[in-house]
């Protein structure tokens, strides 16, 4: 483990803000056990638990949470200069506490979307979900990571982003759904696993391309910006 | 504007001694001039970086080090650019003012993590010795939330210090530091300079200057007020007229007696009393007394006017 993941590391799992990532799994996977053993229609609870809060609050949420603590909260509280006083190439920073971000992300919304998918329909529904949300998580964290190097607000400005464009425009505006990464799993997570539960307008090699774009794209977007750090002077 | 000549201090020379250059550096946010074209070359050696807050040193410290793009001008350490340019840190350790550590680690852990940020070959006894360095071996296995602020100021020079940079800069160092704190912290810029590193710290103390350093940069409102030996420069600061506001009981016949005084320049007399210069501040708070005695008046109230540091340093300004 390299030293700035172990440092990110233990400064994400030191602050309390972590805590905040446990009730939303908690919930879900609590959800799918009691619709199970009322024995609900899956086709009846399936989407609204799966999709509804599983795509499309709890892994953005995680990935919010953790996206924007890997290197916004150092940003923060200013601890991030010890980091880039060192002569580390800035991609040597960047990709680590990323790894970071889309590890605890992934682990912590796979597990209990593996769980709801294998109570709602099949095991290949579980392990569909689960890694296609790995993958949600990838493309979630390029993009709160670099949006902590690019705003003050990564927080409030990823919220906007998970619940005005995804959340609210996704259900009028059907074209914003092709730039939205909670569509992108559903269709990856559809084709992976064919299931009536699961349904978008995005094709899947659009959200293969996209999801690749986004990941790579804001990576590189987070390097660059990290080159150019400024320390706000007290004078600005 | 007054520039002195720099002289710098005698250093022990060391092989691969570095030096800071900046030249023509100005730094403005939209219409606000925070550095205003300031040229100026660090040696090996202790200087301070004096000015009154909202001067423009912590602006221009982050220049130095790298953390903001100089809006005109160049920042360069041995010949290469310090913005943009990571490689500079193999040479530059900084301590900057805002006081933010991790505080989840111990010193040790957080020495050491430096240590192996610097890729250094044997981490573990470079932290030791930063740690040693600093006189915190005692406590290093404490976590750093724990620490007073002293403390903490000292884990930080030692995290900076681990890979033995040829250049050190400190943002205020000494802020919040008790008085023995204070001491070994000087000592510690000291040696360091006297080993032929190149130390800059700011501070916009007098008296925390004339401790450290022999050789000071001045910085008022962003400009580069004056430079060279802080004891030249400290008696031009004592030298200057000093204004006094004296009333008594008989303000008229204080004011003709006064100007007989040597030390007094000048005296007004308006309604609220008198207003008093004087070129030497001790020979005329000694003779004041006397002569109000001498004439039968009796002296109500005698207040400095422009005491304030930053009456001090513009005073350089205008000098």
């Amino acid at each position: 483990m390299s030293t700035v993941s172990w440092i990110t590391a233990r400064g994400l799992f030191g602050r309390r803000r972590f805590l905040m990532l446990l009730p939303l799994p908690l919930v879900l996977v609590a959800l799918a056990v009691l619709c199970r053993s009322l024995g609900v229609d899956p086709g009846q609870w399936g989407p609204p638990v799966l999709v509804g809060l599983g795509l499309a609050v709890v892994l953005p949420v995680v990935a919010l949470i953790v996206g924007t603590g890997v290197l916004g909260a150092e940003i923060d509280d200013g601890t991030v200069v010890h980091i880039l006083t060192k002569p580390l190439p800035r991609w040597q920073i960047v990709l680590p506490k990323l790894a970071v971000a889309v590890g605890v992300s992934a682990a912590t919304v796979a597990v209990p979307l593996y769980v709801a998918g294998v109570l709602a329909d099949s095991v290949r529904l579980g392990l569909a979900l689960a890694a296609a949300s790995a993958l949600g998580a990838l493309a979630y964290s390029a993009l709160f990571l670099a949006l902590s190097l690019v705003t003050r607000r990564p927080v409030l400005l990823g919220l906007v982003y998970v619940l005005i464009w995804e959340g609210l425009l996704g259900n009028f505006v059907s074209g914003t759904k092709v730039l939205s990464i909670q569509q992108w799993v559903i269709a990856l997570a559809d084709r992976m696993a064919p299931t009536e539960l699961l349904s978008t307008t995005v094709s899947v090699p659009v959200a293969g391309v996209l999801t690749a774009l986004v990941s790579v794209g804001f990576t590189v977007l987070a390097i660059d910006r990290l080159r150019s750090f400024s320390v706000a002077g007290e004078t600005s | 504007m007054t520039t002195l000549s720099a002289s710098p201090e005698a250093a022990a020379p060391t092989a691969a001694a570095s030096t800071l250059d900046l030249a023509g550096v100005s730094r403005w946010y939209g219409n606000v001039v925070a550095v205003n074209d300031v040229t100026m070359r660090l040696g090996p050696g202790v200087t301070g970086l004096l000015g009154p807050n909202g001067a423009g040193k912590t602006t221009l410290l982050h220049m130095m080090a790298g953390f903001l793009a100089p809006s005109r001008g160049a920042v360069t350490l041995d010949g290469e650019p310090t913005w943009r340019n990571p490689g500079v840190y193999r040479r530059l350790g900084l301590v900057s003012e805002r006081e933010a550590v991790h505080s989840f680690l111990t010193a040790y852990e957080f020495v050491l993590a430096s240590a192996k940020l610097h890729r250094l070959p044997d981490p573990e006894a470079a932290a030791r010795r930063a740690i040693a360095l600093v006189e915190m071996a005692d406590a290093q296995d404490r976590r750093i939330g724990t620490y007073s602020k002293g403390m903490r100021q000292r884990t930080r020079v030692a995290a900076a210090l681990v890979h033995d940079p040829q250049v050190l800069l400190l943002d205020e160092p000494f802020n919040g530091m008790d008085p023995r704190q204070r001491l070994h912290m000087m000592q510690l810029l000291h040696r360091l300079g006297d080993a032929g590193r190149t130390i800059l710290f700011s501070s916009h103390i007098l008296e925390e200057v004339e401790q450290v350093s022999g050789t000071v940069q001045v910085m008022v409102a962003g400009r580069l007020a004056a430079s060279g030996d802080f004891r030249t420069i400290r008696r031009l600061m004592t030298n200057r007229p000093h204004v006094f506001a004296v009333r008594s009981t008989d303000d008229r016949a204080l004011a003709v007696a006064l100007m007989a005084e040597v030390s007094v320049t000048g005296v007004e007399l308006d309604r609220a009393g008198l207003t008093v210069r004087a070129g030497d501040y001790g020979a005329f708070t000694r003779a004041l007394p006397k002569i109000a005695l001498a004439h039968g008046i009796r002296v109500r109230q005698l207040t400095p006017e422009d005491e304030s540091l930053e009456s001090v340093f513009s005073y350089l300004v205008e000098a």
